[in-house]
């Protein structure tokens, strides 16, 4: 290991380096352009290709076009770029093209405040985009996190053949650490998508799949398979080729299906998150990004005063690990969520503990001003007065 | 329509070598026949569009799993899966933006999109012309129907002024895309037009595109008699055919490089329509996968071996 002070949105670039990302397509926007200028100049030097795209439907398209060729391929982007991508994004999931982006949030709607931080995007990250896609969705809180969890996007990405967003923040993405990063990425272990293991004329095509939880191997344009990348009718189940006739209904609801029990059924494996002291927590915690660290910084000042505060750092935000939240707030009477927007996580977490009557109250900031420890603990004290 | 009855197998041997091919051994050698009928209308050009591509694949003498092809919506939008080849079935317009993924990311291939006049010059135009200024080593053949006929004949940038669609029952106002001019004009190395109604012609120009270094684009006007021609006095397939026989200009197939011809397509009179069919642009410039390898390998260079910068 060597460290070495990173910028956050470098770190996200070294971390799909790590991955095995070798294509990425980019257009600036602030707060990630960073992504784009260190990519221009590292894609190169490991053997890939940086290629600056006319629009983030253009960057979408063509890392979706490179992925098809077996290439790991990677965008980043932010705020209206997000909402651009949200058309091809859409199409990838259900396409099943392994993609990882980076969603380096600014705060405000339409093209928002550029130079400011925001966790404006959960919800968006699930449904931004038509036609009910599910959404594997990983959000980092320090810098040297944005590495692993961009590498552990990349092989979740390849894993389950679908797109990966990291959910960065402003904040992260332009603050520098000094981070520990691995001498040699050859010796880290990636994942690869399945690919077929049968001769051509007996490959069924990229979407042959009969159970729910099939992750079906997808072929590499140009090595020798016909394969066809497409979102629409294409799964029929059981594969077999082309299905432009139309799909039949129940195909329709297979393929809708399986797209999210792919990923349900491997929960385990995509959900990543931290607790603190919650074993005996009256009080618990919720936050993901850069926020979690003010709920850690509360919960340390919290217990100095006797109260029994923990902490669910949330890395994975979607699949939403329901699961989790109740295991962790087992003994809780109270639970605040403080995030720099207007209670996105505070639905979700409200939606896991529906009906065990713990009060859940939320932090909220859209101001860009991150929000302190004694926020948190105002709110503590309020909420369990 | 039935590609196998497009071309009885007892007709007599004729001169062009494309057209003598029986198109029983190229659907052989280049397509998958569905089980059930073709999805394009009855009489459609897309049908002897597809058969030109099929012959200009066998002209260039592609190998077909090195192919790859994209496309979005629109008729034409099936075809991508009546090649052996790979396809990338994406989004309305993107077709550019997929094909320069998969070109840049394995310059190996053989990289095809297929595009309507609506797909390309209105959602996706600019993708088109980033892909044409990169000059990235693609082949763009625009299937130019002059409307929107995936979703019942609505006007696209290419329907003729005055001409009636849907959404222009009273005559087009707006003014028409030369598609092949904006193709120049973006930078394009390769340009050329060319018709359904002139088979051997069409399969030169598609497989001197594929063949060109660089981006090429290929106009195909292909007639769309059920929706434009109806609406236009031409309800028959066959009077769409004769529309583009007799109005057509053929220009030399092979012009010089570095040159091209200025003749507009659509003539301001409508009485005297022209459509210039032929090679229209030729112009040899670096080409962008060839340029990125380089810039690639100095980058390289510079750190053998590391992974890590």
């Amino acid at each position: 290991m060597t460290k070495r002070l990173l910028l956050g949105n470098d770190a996200f670039c070294e971390g799909l380096i790590a991955g095995g990302v070798r294509f990425y397509a980019g257009y600036p926007i602030t707060p990630a352009t960073e992504i784009a200028e260190a990519m221009s100049r590292r894609m190169p030097e490991v053997g890939g290709t940086y290629v600056q795209m006319e629009d983030e439907l253009g960057s979408m398209a063509a890392i979706m076009g490179a992925s098809a060729t077996g290439v790991k391929s990677a965008t980043a982007s932010a705020g209206p770029g997000m909402a651009l991508m949200q058309n091809e994004l859409g199409q990838a999931i259900a396409a099943e093209i392994p993609l990882v982006v980076v969603n380096v949030q600014r705060a405000g709607p339409g093209i928002g405040n550029a130079t400011r931080s925001g966790q404006m995007e959960v919800m968006q990250s699930r449904y931004g985009a038509n036609g009910e896609v599910p959404a594997v969705v990983l959000a980092p809180s320090t810098v040297e996190e944005a590495f692993w969890l961009t590498l552990k996007a990349v092989n979740l990405s390849e894993m389950l053949r679908t797109v990966v967003i990291v959910l960065g923040e402003g904040i992260l993405g332009l603050q520098r650490a000094v981070v520990d990063l691995p001498d040699d990425y050859d010796e880290i272990e990636v994942v690869n998508r399945p690919r077929p293991s049968v001769p051509p004329r007996e490959f069924l095509g990229n979407y042959a799949a009969n159970e729910l939880s099939e992750v079906p191997p997808i072929a590499d344009f140009g090595s020798g398979y016909k394969s066809i990348v497409s979102s629409v009718g294409i799964s029929r189940r059981g594969g077999g080729d082309i299905s432009i006739l139309g799909l039949a209904v129940d195909d329709q609801d297979f393929t809708i299906r399986r797209l999210h029990q792919k990923l349900l059924d491997r929960k385990n494996e995509i959900t990543l998150f931290e607790q603190l002291m919650t074993d005996d927590a009256e009080i618990v915690y919720i936050a993901f990004g850069t926020q979690a660290l003010s709920a850690i910084g509360a919960m340390h000042e919290a217990r100095a005063r006797g109260i029994k505060a923990g902490v669910l750092r949330l890395i994975s935000i979607w699949p939403f690990p329901d699961e989790v939240v109740r295991a962790c707030c087992a003994k809780a009477r109270a639970v605040v969520v403080p995030e720099m927007n207007l209670g996105q996580a505070r639905l979700l977490v409200g939606n896991a503990l529906a009906n065990t009557g713990i009060k859940i109250v939320g932090v909220n900031r859209v101001d860009s001003i991150t929000i302190k420890p004694v926020e948190i603990l105002d709110k503590t004290t309020e909420v369990l007065s | 329509m039935n590609l196998h009855n497009e071309m009885p197998a007892t007709r007599a041997p004729k001169k062009k070598p494309d057209l003598q091919r029986p198109l029983d051994e190229l659907v052989e050698l280049y397509a998958t026949v569905p089980d059930k009928a073709f999805r394009y209308c009855p009489g459609c050009g897309l049908g002897m569009a597809q058969s030109a591509i099929m012959r200009a694949f066998h002209r260039v003498g592609v190998d077909i799993t090195k192919v790859a092809t994209a496309g979005g919506s629109g008729c034409y939008s099936v075809m991508g899966h009546y090649f052996q080849s790979s396809h990338i079935h994406g989004s309305h317009g993107r077709g550019c933006a997929y094909a320069t993924g998969l070109k840049l990311a394995r310059p190996e291939l053989t990289v095809l999109t297929l595009q309507g006049d609506g797909d390309l010059l209105a959602i996706g135009g600019n993708h088109f012309i980033h892909a044409a200024r990169r000059n990235i080593d693609i082949t763009v053949i625009c299937f130019n129907n002059y409307n929107f006929g995936d979703t019942g004949g609505q006007f696209a940038p290419t329907t003729p002024l005055g001409s009636k669609t849907d959404t222009s029952s009273l005559g087009m106002p707006e003014p028409a895309f030369d598609a092949c001019k904006l193709a120049i004009g973006a930078g394009a190395g390769f340009v050329a037009r060319s018709t359904v109604a002139h088979p051997a012609h069409l399969t030169k120009m598609i497989a001197d595109a594929i063949e060109w270094k660089g981006f090429a684009f290929v106009e195909v006007l292909q007639h769309c008699h059920v929706l434009w021609g109806r609406r236009n006095g031409m309800p028959e397939a066959m009077d769409m055919m004769r529309f583009y026989t007799d109005n057509s200009v053929l220009n030399p197939s092979r012009i010089p490089e570095d040159e091209h011809f200025d003749i507009p397509v659509y003539s301001e009179d409508e009485k005297n329509v022209k459509f210039v069919l032929g090679v229209l642009h030729k112009e040899r410039k670096p080409e962008f996968t060839e340029e990125y390898a380089k810039l690639r390998a100095k980058a390289m260079a510079k750190m053998p071996g590391k992974v890590q910068s």
